[in-house]
């Protein structure tokens, strides 16, 4: 006698742990095995672009900060690059660098966070994560010196920055630049070579390098696949043209790939922190140089569309702002990482079992924040 | 460094190719009719030189006596990019071809644009509201329409 199985549709999320906040999946299983995806979007959707329609356009730089909230410093980055765009505003030198450092300091936190979150996923429950983010802490502290916030910074300004660094963000910072190489080993030590991992990781999830460029998916996913594609390098914005550094590029496109991808994109990270803090026009004094350029309180961009992208820690994230010559932004478009990896899915999921997926929903790394918006 | 491809240099190689499409441009942006899009965008894709492989982002502005359906294009192996515009007449029932069968990363872009901005995407394979809920009144990045 043979066994007729049916198949049957779940949901998964949008209150699930392992979603990344509310998303949902309504998946078909054939037993375990996954045969159909639907991903269903919009809970955390709070018409972001709307907004910021009827807000001046430096009180938009509060909004994007809620976009991808573990990462708001370089939301705030590809705002304010479209923004000086739109204007032809040019921003004061010590500011850039102190974005750069910023921006780096805020990728090696948002890969920290993926990393804890994509063990915590696997069934390693809370150790990875705690050591991950023992340092995300440090980051947090240092931004905390910066702005005065942990989460929602707001730190950019078009022209510059908020505010100089104070006096205790440079120790800091110097202590943490030394600290953080040997826990990145321990890292790669405890988690790349562990067994468990790799079984579960590797050739798990697989995204092809045509399927990753043709689906327009953007940053550690699509530089795992093997196509060594980063905006800082590619179409290098602010100062990053000055620095020397490398982009880690995966070769099987697999989970544990974009895992990697990761962790090593912390060490170039660090390389571009130090060149930058070496490089910083009027070095660790205070408020001797200006961090931000002269511009009107109330900006008035003459009439006309701009386009400014970043390497967000999830991707390329971009702004599309369309001006009419009034104070508030005609259209403000954002071109979301999260969003737009999502939409290989459904090739990346299927035939695979309940348990990886979410290994594979880890290792793309959303932020529902920035999916929704 | 990425850089903006000549619309008019793509322009006059296209109103070569493709007499139809009705190609105009300004600076690093190439319009054409939106009748003509998908032809076009499939010809951006594979016509040598160009070879713009990546969709970096599909938008639409609301212009209310138009709508302009903004592509944003780049090349990875080439590394340089392009904005393609069209401009969609009508509030009622406004449409373009969709370009899911080019770039399929244009899936769920396209989705939203219909979503949020109410422009349909003809021949998208499975074109439904994604970020509000199917019985959602109207378009909310529609000039015209009422918030709560």
């Amino acid at each position: 006698m043979t066994l007729r199985t049916e198949p049957v549709t779940v949901n998964i999320g949008p209150q699930h742990p392992s979603t990344h906040g509310v998303f949902r999946l309504r998946v078909t299983f054939d037993g375990e095995v996954i045969q159909e995806v639907e991903p269903v979007f919009g809970y955390l959707h709070r018409g972001s672009e709307k907004l910021a329609e009827e807000r001046t356009y430096s009180q938009v730089i509060t909004l994007t900060d809620r976009l991808d909230y573990v990462a708001s410093m370089t939301n705030n980055q590809a705002y304010v690059l479209a923004l000086e765009k739109l204007c032809h505003v040019q921003p004061a030198e010590r500011g850039l660098y102190l974005r750069v450092i910023a921006a780096e300091l805020q990728r090696i936190a948002s890969h920290l966070v993926a990393t804890g979150f994509l063990l915590q996923d696997l069934g390693a429950f809370g150790t990875p994560l705690m050591y991950c983010f023992r340092e995300r802490e440090r980051i947090l502290d240092m931004f905390e010196m910066l702005c005065g916030a942990r989460i929602t910074h707001s730190y950019l300004r078009i022209g510059g920055v908020f505010q100089d660094a104070p006096e205790e963000f440079w120790p800091a910072l110097r202590i943490f630049l030394h600290d953080m190489p040997p826990y990145i080993d321990e890292y790669e030590q405890l988690l790349a070579e562990n067994e468990i991992l790799v079984a579960r990781t590797k050739g798990v999830g697989l995204l092809s390098q045509e399927m990753a460029i043709a689906s327009s998916t953007s940053g550690p996913v699509l530089r795992a696949s093997g196509v060594p594609w980063d905006l800082r390098k590619a179409d290098p914005y602010e100062v990053y043209d000055r620095f020397d550094f490398d982009i880690p590029v995966g070769t099987a496109g697999d989970s544990y790939d974009r895992f990697i991808v990761r962790i090593q994109e912390m060490r170039q990270s660090l390389r571009i922190v130090q060149q930058a803090v070496d490089q910083l026009p009027g070095g660790t004094s205070v408020g001797k140089v200006p961090v931000r350029a002269k511009v009107p309180f109330f900006i008035r961009p003459p009439v006309g569309d701009a386009y400014a992208h970043v390497e967000a820690p999830k991707g390329e994230l971009g702004f599309y702002l369309v001006s009419d010559g009034s104070i508030a932004p005609y259209r403000c478009k954002i071109r979301s990482p999260s969003f737009i990896n999502l939409t290989p899915l459904k090739e990346m999921l299927i035939g695979w079992k309940l348990a990886d997926l979410v290994v594979i929903l880890g290792s793309i790394d959303i932020n529902m924040g920035e999916v929704d918006r | 460094m990425t850089v903006a491809l000549s619309a008019q240099e793509v322009g006059e190689r296209l109103e070569k190719d493709l007499p139809g499409a009705g190609a105009s441009w300004q600076m690093d942006q190439l319009q054409v009719r939106p009748e003509a899009v998908r032809e076009v965008c499939r010809w951006l894709k594979v016509e040598s030189g160009l070879e713009l492989d990546y969709l970096v982002a599909i938008t639409a502005v609301d212009f209310v006596d138009h709508f302009e359906v903004v592509y944003h294009l780049a090349s990875i192996g080439r590394n340089h990019s392009l904005v393609l515009k069209t401009k969609v007449f009508g509030r009622e029932t406004p449409a373009v071809p969709s370009v899911v069968e080019v770039w399929q990363g244009a899936d769920l872009q396209e989705r939203e644009v219909w979503d949020l901005m109410g422009v349909r995407f003809e021949g998208h394979p499975n074109l439904k509201r994604i970020l509000t809920w199917e019985e959602f009144p109207g378009h909310p990045l529609r000039k015209d329409f009422q918030g709560a």
